[in-house]
């Protein structure tokens, strides 16, 4: 079995853009508190707890819902994917598989990144290479919030993002090695 | 008009009479039913007003099934009829279960979910489990004076899917209408009312007999939101009986020993530890078969020493949550303590020193599953007005996935992601003409899938013939909000549609699961036609009521054709509820809640309307 190129973790039911199912202005420097507010309103309306008793019909349509509420939700949490969700209604792919093209001093930086991963021995360093990489992530997504929401640059947000998302994989490897330190 | 009903809150559409529904805690060692009355959550006793049901089952050469202190009594004398801690094997096959050697049993290797072989017959730990649920349903119904609505059943929070789905199974057959199968963890927290009581992030360490959850939670006014989970499923009070018994074995220096005094010594192991938690010191004493006496002594402090690496191994997933979290240490403002195993001294003075504070431990930790279940059963039967009830927001503990070539694992659903959730995948044929594929759905975090759990294989047949990678077969992962999965393959490229769906099974179809059920109304003298006819005439009855309070609430929202075709089909099944033919009511049911399909899906849309428009309604 071989995959294709479909960009994993897309909605189950995709019609409006998450921005719109909260109510919400599509932006990268997103109102968090707004949209935990709307995400509760929604779903004290649709959750399954409410439909407890109800028919087969209801309790189908309160699933898909809810399924589609708490899809939306996680990903306009996350940075790599609200951008990448803003660049799509905005006609830009971001590619995250098929453009792997880096600056070269990202990468050697990653590089170097990843080599003090590997001599990360115990948990104050992995602790201080998670503080490192928080730090990176903070200033790319300060950047994305400009290129996206001031100079709706969106190619240069593409390229961003894709750094970004570099760094989260980076993030996920950390876990791993704390996992099995322990 | 829609607006009107919101804008009296307190007020539900349709005012119904109460509905009898209960919390159950199935529990490793001991299993619980409670109820609300009167707006308090209360544990229902037996006949002699003992609160717990020990969950240990007897089968008799009679045919008759012991269940409870009856059964806890005479597990000695016989071991291999009498199954105490089934909840360590439900969705669990031979080569999962710890210390197997040490439980004197037989099993039996069957597919998914191993049996165990009784003078009864063989049993797999779903009957078991539902011997257990019937008397508490028995027990509750007797209590409350009618045939129960609806009940939620409680999990350990890591219970994968397999567990669940076991779990499930239990309570269908016990004639139970499950509402939801409830995680441990959360449900303390609702009986701790933590959401009224706090804002900020809590964490609850549940240790019960078999099995141990760490849950965070964070919580505001009204909203119990879980931010991560994880655990060990194999491992609680059990495992410390397990080291006193095997210290004793080498103190007394025992050669093998047979399966009564097996079982004798693992009781006096248990009773040791439950006085070691006010004393300083426990004897054991045992007579074995042979007659050989065994005596021995144990301090606080040995005791502490051959059980040190059982406790640190709950640390390892308090670690791992809060990593998950992404929190640390100082962000969690309190630690809830939940089951008979946390009362152990070496517990609370880990989980103190831990988090650097005491933990909480005003409710009974033995209990205080069972009431939050009930609470929680409550609002799921509508028993509460809107407004004073509260949300649930609760996780899968761990990740679902695909294998790929090379007995990889792809994920599909990461752990800790909010449940109901979906997730989609595409996958393409690697062969011209491929018509068939197949799948195996895992579960685990490892990424081989040799390391993970094994949930279900399928197959996708009937793909028309196509060049290598032209055929789209998207995957569906769907996870509901008892955090159980179904799995839909299908491929649409060239309009030809191949399609399926699974649901993960253990051993146990849908059909087994009616023939025991028949089984068991045999056994009762009951008759199978009068109960059939009975669960038509409830499901019809709840569907009815239902789709009367939706039509009085949001009736605006259909179309005249609409509203006549669900007006049809509620006269249709009026008519079939006067006859007595249960096939012919279900018939009638299924046809209304077709025919209510659209209706419903355009009263959640406008339940997301009003809930974005809140505020304006609120100062109009």
């Amino acid at each position: 079995m071989s995959k294709t190129n479909a960009a994993a973790g897309k909605a189950l039911t995709s019609s409006s853009s998450h921005f719109e199912l909260f109510g919400l202005e599509p932006a990268f420097r997103l109102d968090t508190a707004a949209l935990e507010r709307a995400y509760r309103e929604i779903q004290s309306q649709v959750h399954p707890d409410r439909f407890a008793h109800a028919g087969d019909a209801e309790r189908r349509a309160s699933l898909q819902w809810t399924t589609r509420v708490n899809e939306a939700y996680r990903s306009l949490k996350n940075p790599v994917q609200r951008a990448s969700h803003i660049l799509a209604l905005h006609g830009v792919d971001v590619a995250f598989e098929t453009d792997t093209a880096m600056p070269r001093d990202f990468l050697m930086q990653q590089m170097e990144l990843r080599e003090a991963l590997e001599e990360a021995k115990d948990a104050a360093a992995l602790e201080a290479l998670h503080g490192r990489l928080s730090a990176e992530k903070q200033e790319i997504e300060a950047r994305i919030g400009e290129a996206i929401d001031e100079r709706k640059d969106y190619g240069a947000a593409a390229g961003l993002v894709r750094k970004l998302q570099f760094l989260e994989r980076l993030d996920d490897q950390i876990d791993a090695a704390y996992e099995a330190i322990e | 008009m829609a607006l009107l009903q919101i804008s009296e809150p307190g007020m539900s559409p349709a005012p119904h009479e109460h509905r009898l529904a209960v919390g159950i805690d199935l529990g490793t060692t001991n299993s619980l039913v409670a109820t609300v009355r009167s707006g308090a959550a209360a544990v229902l006793p037996d006949a002699q007003g003992r609160p717990l049901l020990p969950s240990v089952v007897r089968y008799l050469h009679s045919g008759k099934v012991e269940v409870g202190y009856p059964a806890q009594a005479r597990q000695a004398d016989d071991p291999k009829n009498t199954i105490v801690s089934v909840k360590r094997f439900m969705g669990r096959g031979v080569k999962d279960v710890d210390h197997l050697q040490n439980a004197p049993y037989d099993f039996v290797d069957a597919p998914g979910m191993l049996q165990l072989r009784t003078v009864a017959g063989v049993r797999s730990p779903v009957e078991v489990s539902a011997e257990i649920l019937r008397v508490l349903r028995e027990r509750a119904e007797l209590a409350m004076g009618g045939a129960l609505s609806g009940a939620v059943i409680t999990v350990p929070a890591y219970f994968d899917d397999a567990q669940r789905q076991a779990t499930k199974d239990a309570g269908r057959l016990a004639g139970l209408n499950v509402l939801r199968l409830l995680n441990e963890p959360t449900a303390a927290a609702i009986a701790y009312g933590l959401d009224n009581a706090s804002e900020g992030v809590f964490a609850v360490y549940d240790l019960g007999g078999g099995t141990f959850d760490l849950s965070i939670l964070r919580l505001s006014k009204g909203v119990f939101e879980v931010i991560a989970t994880s655990g060990d499923s194999m491992l609680g009070g059990d495992d410390f009986d397990q080291r006193v018994f095997c210290w004793t074995v080498e103190q007394a220096k025992l050669a093998p020993l047979s399966a009564r005094d097996m079982r004798l010594l693992l009781v006096r192991a248990r009773e040791a530890k439950e006085y070691l938690t006010v004393h300083g010191e426990a004897s054991i004493t045992a007579k074995l078969s042979s007659g050989e006496l065994v005596e021995a002594t144990l301090d606080t402090e040995t005791f502490c020493r051959i059980t040190q690496t059982l406790v640190h191994k709950t640390l390892g997933p308090v670690r791992k949550a809060i990593r998950d979290a992404g929190l640390a240490v100082g962000d969690i403002q309190g630690v809830v303590m939940v089951g008979g195993a946390t009362r152990m001294p070496q517990i609370q003075r880990a989980v103190a020193e831990f988090f650097n504070r005491d933990p909480l431990n005003n409710l009974d930790p033995d209990k205080v599953v069972a009431l939050g279940a009930a609470m929680q059963a409550n609002v799921l039967a509508g028993n509460k007005p809107q407004g004073e009830d509260w949300l649930l927001l609760d996780v899968i503990p761990l990740s679902l996935g695909v294998e790929t070539m090379g007995g990889l694992v792809e994920k599909i659903i990461p752990r800790n992601t909010t449940i109901p959730a979906g997730r989609a995948q595409e996958f393409t044929t690697f062969k011209d003409g491929q018509t068939g594929m197949s799948f195996h759905v895992v579960q685990g975090e490892r990424e081989l899938v040799s390391d993970c759990r094994s949930l279900a294989r399928f197959d996708l047949k009937g793909i028309p013939p196509m060049a290598a990678g032209a055929a789209r077969v998207r995957v569906t992962y769907q996870v509901d909000a008892d955090g159980l999965l179904s799995v839909n393959a299908r491929e649409s490229t060239t309009g030809a549609e191949a399609a399926v769906t699974v649901k993960p099974s253990y051993g146990l179809a849908d059909a087994d699961i009616e023939r025991m059920l028949r089984d068991s109304f045999s056994h009762a003298k009951e008759d199978v036609h009068a109960r059939a006819l009975a669960e038509a005439r409830v499901d019809a009855e709840r569907l009815l009521e239902a789709t009367r309070s939706a039509l009085a609430a949001d009736a605006a929202l259909l179309s005249a054709e609409d509203r006549a075709a669900i007006e049809g089909a509620v006269a249709m099944l009026q008519k079939a509820l006067a006859g007595a033919d249960h096939r012919r009511i279900k018939q009638a049911v299924d046809e209304l809640n077709r025919a209510t399909g659209p209706f419903a899906e355009r009263r959640m849309d406008a339940g997301i309307r009003r809930a974005l428009a809140g505020k304006k309604i609120g100062s109009l």
